[in-house]
């Protein structure tokens, strides 16, 4: 394992594995009476965010907390940082505090990896969403659940089919997903109209598809992805009916997905929008599941790149 | 690279000790034997189905991994971690022995009792152990100890084990 979680990219196959074991065992451990491990006992982490989130940050604090670490929240809203103080003055002051880690959500693609450049910060820098680039925490917390559910916890996730389904375009978790299922071995179909994919995305080791109906028979897993509004200032489909009907999750799409298949989606929902009511509480919905597999998943990567002997 | 212990040894001194925690205990009664992986999960597996065939019925036996509460995460790169299966009694107003294969500077059995204290409050906790090497760094003792076996801390003890190593044999070696 490297020393910082920037992006799905830096991992090899077997340190995703590593970690998607390590989960499995505290998994393990979490069910029965233990709740809290002395490990990261005396170390400090700060949260800083940069953007709105609620499931992410309470997620990493929550891991933080049961591995006995001291968590420091910071947020942009109320501190320094919106009366202008830049990156660099923010890191070196989470520098001189003694920050053993930083777990940052920043708005702008690559604002972890500035971060994490040697002069400023002497701790772990993991990513918690940055911009339209990655969401690394969230891709490996959707693999464990797939494993989990399709692969009996153990092993890669090979022949598994997956499609990606919404707006990709700024869905830094669609990215940080692609790169890790291809890298376990799963194929990855991604489901979206025109307008809600990337540029270049012919490049990207995946299939591409505008017709959700014509994917559906065939996968074992759809993760649904939120349209993301507040990133959205041009138009870019006719109406929030006409998504829904071509690429909502809705009642009827759930009838006809193959048995075993699991629905998930990284939240927040919009019901009714991208996922319908009865998709999101479906029997074989596993987004709940999802949220607690990602404080088991945050503790593992806290455990592997804090728990040892610093780099 | 001498042998220390050779397969019919390594079985002999089980025996033994699956007699010794009968006899120390009065019997199978409330006994918990806990494995701590690697090799003490397949030891303490090994002196369950021992104390299986004299006593004639199964005692509970499992595996604790106590990584997560070692004092030395911090001085190595970070270890991966093994699993922990307690059986579904608990440990509470047990007798549990916890088996390993080397009991050297006693870290590793502060860490186990520190996680068996999450775990619950056993009536007593026990030590048993295929090889005591000596060179205690906290106040610890084996309760049943395979072979005491004095070392110079520059050599180097294995116990090898047919579950993950194809052959059962103790070797120590020399520091080059």
């Amino acid at each position: 394992m490297n020393k910082h979680l920037l992006s799905i990219e830096d991992l090899s196959k077997s340190d995703a594995i590593q970690i998607l074991d390590t989960a499995e065992e505290i998994a393990r451990i979490s069910d029965g009476p233990v709740k809290k491990l002395p490990t990261l006992r005396g170390r400090t982490i700060v949260n800083l965010f940069f953007e709105d989130s609620t499931r992410t940050r309470i997620s990493f604090e929550a891991a933080a907390k049961r591995l006995s670490a001291d968590v420091i929240n910071f947020s942009a809203k109320g501190s320094s940082l919106s009366k202008g103080e830049s990156l660099k003055d923010t890191a070196l002051t989470l520098q001189a505090m003694g920050a053993d880690a930083v777990v940052i959500r920043h708005g702008s693609s690559g604002a972890p990896a500035r971060l994490a450049d040697q002069s400023w910060m002497k701790g772990s820098v993991i990513n918690a969403g940055d911009g339209t680039h990655e969401h690394p925490s969230q891709a490996i917390l959707d693999s464990f659940t797939l494993r989990r559910h399709l692969r009996d916890s153990a092993g890669d996730l090979s022949g598994i089919k997956v499609a990606i389904v919404g707006d990709i375009l700024h869905s830094r978790v669609a990215r940080s997903n692609v790169l890790l299922l291809k890298k376990l071995g799963a194929e990855v179909t991604l489901v979206a109209p025109h307008t809600l994919l990337p540029f270049g995305i012919d490049q990207w080791p995946v299939n591409i598809s505008y017709d959700f109906d014509d994917v559906l028979p065939h996968v074992h897993a759809v993760m649904m992805l939120r349209v993301q509004r507040e990133r959205m200032s041009e138009l870019f489909f006719p109406s929030e009916r006409e998504y829904s009907r071509g690429f909502g999750l809705t009642k009827e799409r759930l009838d006809r997905m193959p048995k075993g298949a699991v629905v998930m989606h990284p939240g927040p929902m919009n019901r009714g929008l991208e996922i319908s009511a009865e998709a999101a509480d479906a029997v074989n919905s596993v987004i709940v599941e999802q949220v607690t597999n990602g404080v088991t998943v945050r503790m593992a990567i806290l455990y592997l790149l804090l728990g040892g002997m610093s780099a | 690279m001498s042998v220390v212990l050779n397969a019919g040894e390594i079985a002999r001194a089980l025996r033994r000790i699956s007699h010794e925690i009968l006899e120390h205990n009065k019997g199978s009664q409330s006994i918990l034997l806990l494995g701590i992986p690697t090799r003490g999960a397949f030891l303490s597996k090994r002196i369950a189905s021992m104390i299986e065939e004299i006593e004639g019925h199964e005692v509970p036996h499992g595996t604790l991994d106590v990584t997560m509460y070692r004092d030395d995460l911090r001085l190595r790169p970070p270890r991966a971690l093994m699993s922990t299966e307690i059986p579904i009694s608990g440990i509470n107003e047990m007798h549990v022995i916890l088996v390993d294969d080397v009991l050297y500077s006693g870290r590793t059995i502060r860490a186990a009792l520190d996680a068996l204290s999450e775990l619950g409050r056993p009536a007593s906790v026990q030590l048993a152990v295929l090889v005591d090497r000596g060179h205690r760094e906290l106040p610890i003792r084996a309760d049943f100890v395979g072979k005491n076996l004095p070392t110079s801390s520059s050599e180097r003890v294995h116990v090898l084990l047919q579950e993950c190593d194809e052959s059962d044999e103790v070797v120590i070696e020399a520091q080059s």
